[in-house]
């Protein structure tokens, strides 16, 4: 099993025709997604490696039932984007477009609350459940169907803690990059909550960063209502206050957002904080040895 | 981006915020011609840097005639100031604002903010203004009133008004706080900005409200569609690696440390960061070459490190996706052919296509520690940095 996507998932890519939008939605037919459908304005009619190509999210998901989207937008048109892709009833966004202005998705996410789509990113590798839909930049060799579940803010620093999973011979059961922004779409807390329910994973890794109280949301979470081990490393013990470290959402801000803060708000809650980046998937098999044995 | 209080205050002039009368001054005889404009029987000057605390430094005077702006404008251009906030290395005051001087009664707070966790911007207020409003809300949280806007409806009358009579104004009050909550929150929005602050906002003897510091971050993300705010970038306040990096979208900052480092991907790059420092060494930047490199940035990157003086060793930490490993080595020996290289470097690759990128770094004619996984690479880079130094002490 898996959360948000699988063997099931029906994608339309918006910006197919970009630069972007065309090589990654060879990489994700490539892995076996199923790309149903590409959407640019104006470009209504043509074909894409086989894809239809629309006018239009709505009237891509009439001719093709997609019910997921994929966008590789701008910045700024990307936030319209994503209010298209959930007025067409898109059950999951996935938003890869990186710098899209904050103000934006303050709108995007105050249109989202009385929809049913679940919003993935911005500025997210996306989500992958191995070996059955990719939907987004990552590569998908690194990855291995299993039953860890992973939740991150970062792109590379994933595939790090993939990779040492998969050498491990630990699989994933989805990985889910919730994007670097300020204001992102689904975030730890509703992840969390899905990966308890999912029957097909049995531990969660979590990737945190300093900025904002994502990680001590989810640690309220994890103390009141997680049965599943979880295994968290929270990067930026090193990073100077007041500064943005590459990601938008990665900002001590007036002292609060601190790696130390997380990482003792998860200690609290239970869960196995891992200093060390390069030990994360270790952790975790020590962690699945013990509670089998 | 900062902007400079004066930047900041000029904006919330045009939307109806009363300001005290002023103007920026480059040179001692500006100041002293815009103090004689203003006509006041007090003057403030105040330096103009990027970091607050600015009084607590010496970079605000209190004078009474323009012949003393002049010569106090003349003692705090060019100096170096240092606050909290600045570090111990300060910055260079180049400009100052010479402002007409205010009868204070009282000392407000009022700022708006993202708040993160509700997706929404939040206006706060307090009457305990004048202090860091994060000690406020750490010991007294109760003396800050918070009203969350909706942007589909925008900020409301009935919210300026919950905020004025929640600080206990009194009825006669109301006119001008609404016309300061709006000016502000219009400033913030129409700005893109991530945060707009008024501390103090005071509270005159003869009743009117004025905004006698201010202090505005705007989003890089929304200065595409505000050419006029691009202009505001003062380069003067910022690294000039820093600069350097940026005309590259590198994103680059500078550290304290000798460990440079040079990553792809921003959350790898801090994590890297944090792996140096747990192996006993310091970072001496932090570099995100960006998810998907290409060898120019690569490139790049390597120069902006290699033109640090304070970098002793190097680790280059690269996890390849839908990037090739070859690519990237292809990068780092081109950057290492084009610019000096005489300290060690550590590379660590991993992802698509390792085996030809470590083949390509071996084979190559420059000197390269190759490490296998994270670990190993920043005990490598430490070793190598142990043994530099120790050349360094012998010679």
């Amino acid at each position: 099993m898996s959360i948000l996507v699988d063997e099931k998932t029906r994608v339309v890519v918006q910006g197919i025709t970009g630069n972007e939008g065309m090589f990654h939605s060879r990489q994700m037919v490539e892995y076996g997604t199923k790309v149903v459908a590409g959407v640019t304005p104006g470009k209504g009619g043509q074909k894409i490696e086989g894809i239809p190509v629309f006018n239009t999210v709505s009237e891509a998901v009439k001719k093709t039932d997609a019910n997921a989207s994929a966008i590789f937008v701008p910045p700024a048109f990307a936030a319209d984007a994503v209010l298209e892709a959930a007025d067409a009833g898109s059950s999951v966004i996935v938003c890869l477009t990186e710098g899209i202005p904050t103000l934006d998705m303050v709108v995007v996410r105050q249109y989202l609350k009385d929809r049913r789509s679940h919003l993935i990113g911005p500025n997210t590798p996306g989500i992958i459940s191995p070996g059955k839909c990719k939907i987004g930049v990552m590569a998908g060799y690194i990855h291995m169907p299993g039953k860890i579940g992973i939740i991150s803010r970062s792109g590379t620093l994933t595939y790090e803690v993939v990779d040492q999973l998969t050498k491990k011979g630990l699989g994933q059961s989805t990985c889910v990059g919730i994007g670097g922004d300020q204001i992102i779409g689904l975030n730890y807390v509703d992840l969390l909550e899905m990966f308890e329910k999912d029957e097909g994973t049995d531990a969660v890794i979590m990737i945190g960063e300093i900025g904002g109280t994502a990680e001590e949301e989810a640690a309220e979470f994890i103390e009141k209502k997680m049965k599943k081990p979880v295994v968290a490393f929270i990067a930026g013990l090193t990073a100077p206050p007041g500064r943005r470290m590459g990601h938008a959402g990665a900002i001590i801000a007036s002292g609060k957002g601190t790696a130390k803060e997380k990482m003792e708000a998860l200690e609290r809650a239970g869960v196995r904080v891992v200093r060390n980046p390069a030990l994360v998937g270790e952790e975790m098999q020590a962690i699945l040895r013990k509670q089998r044995a | 981006m900062k902007i400079h209080e004066y930047q900041a205050k000029e904006i919330l002039k045009a939307h109806g915020v009363p300001v005290p009368k002023g103007s920026v001054a480059r040179t001692p005889e500006e100041a002293r011609r815009i103090a004689e404009e203003i006509g006041a029987k007090r003057i403030v000057v105040k330096a103009q840097i990027h970091a607050g605390g600015r009084g607590k430094g010496g970079g605000v005077r209190i004078v009474r005639a323009p012949e003393e702006a002049e010569k106090a404008a003349k003692e705090i251009l060019g100096m170096t100031l240092v606050t909290p906030q600045t570090g111990p290395a300060g910055r260079v005051v180049r400009k100052v604002l010479v402002e007409e001087g205010v009868d204070i009664k009282e000392e407000l707070y009022l700022g708006v903010v993202i708040d993160r966790s509700k997706a929404s911007p939040v206006i706060m207020a307090s009457r305990e203004g004048g202090v860091e409003i994060e000690k406020v809300a750490a010991e007294a949280p109760e003396k800050i009133i918070k009203e969350w806007v909706d942007p589909s409806v925008g900020l409301r009358p009935f919210q300026a008004n919950k905020i004025g009579y929640g600080l206990g104004f009194e009825p006669n009050l109301m006119g001008p706080i609404r016309t300061v909550i709006t000016g502000l929150y219009k400033s913030f929005y129409e700005n893109d900005c991530l945060l707009a602050e008024i501390n103090p906002l005071v509270l005159t003897a003869d009743g009117r409200l004025i905004a006698l510091d201010a202090k505005m971050n705007i989003d890089d993300n929304g200065l595409f569609r505000h050419k006029e705010v691009v202009g505001l970038r003062d380069l003067n306040e910022e690294a000039p690696l820093e600069i350097e990096a940026s005309k590259y979208n590198l994103s680059y900052i500078k550290l304290d440390g000798n460990v440079g480092c040079m990553v792809n991907g921003a959350g790898l790059a801090m994590a890297t960061m944090d792996i140096i420092k747990l192996s006993g060494a310091e970072p001496a930047n932090f570099l995100d070459v960006g998810g998907g490199a290409n060898v120019e940035m690569v490139k790049n990157g390597f120069k902006i490190l290699m033109s640090d003086p304070g970098v002793k060793t190097v680790l280059i930490n690269i996890f390849g996706g839908i990037l090739r490993c070859d690519t990237l080595a292809k990068g780092v020996i081109e950057a290492a052919s084009e610019v000096k290289v005489n300290v060690p470097v550590v590379v660590r690759l991993e992802g698509t296509n390792v085996e030809e990128g470590r083949r390509l770094l071996n084979s190559s004619s420059l000197h390269f520690t190759v490490a296998m996984g994270m670990k190993e690479a920043a005990e490598k880079v430490v070793e190598a940095l142990k043994s530099a130094e120790g050349i360094g002490q012998s010679a």
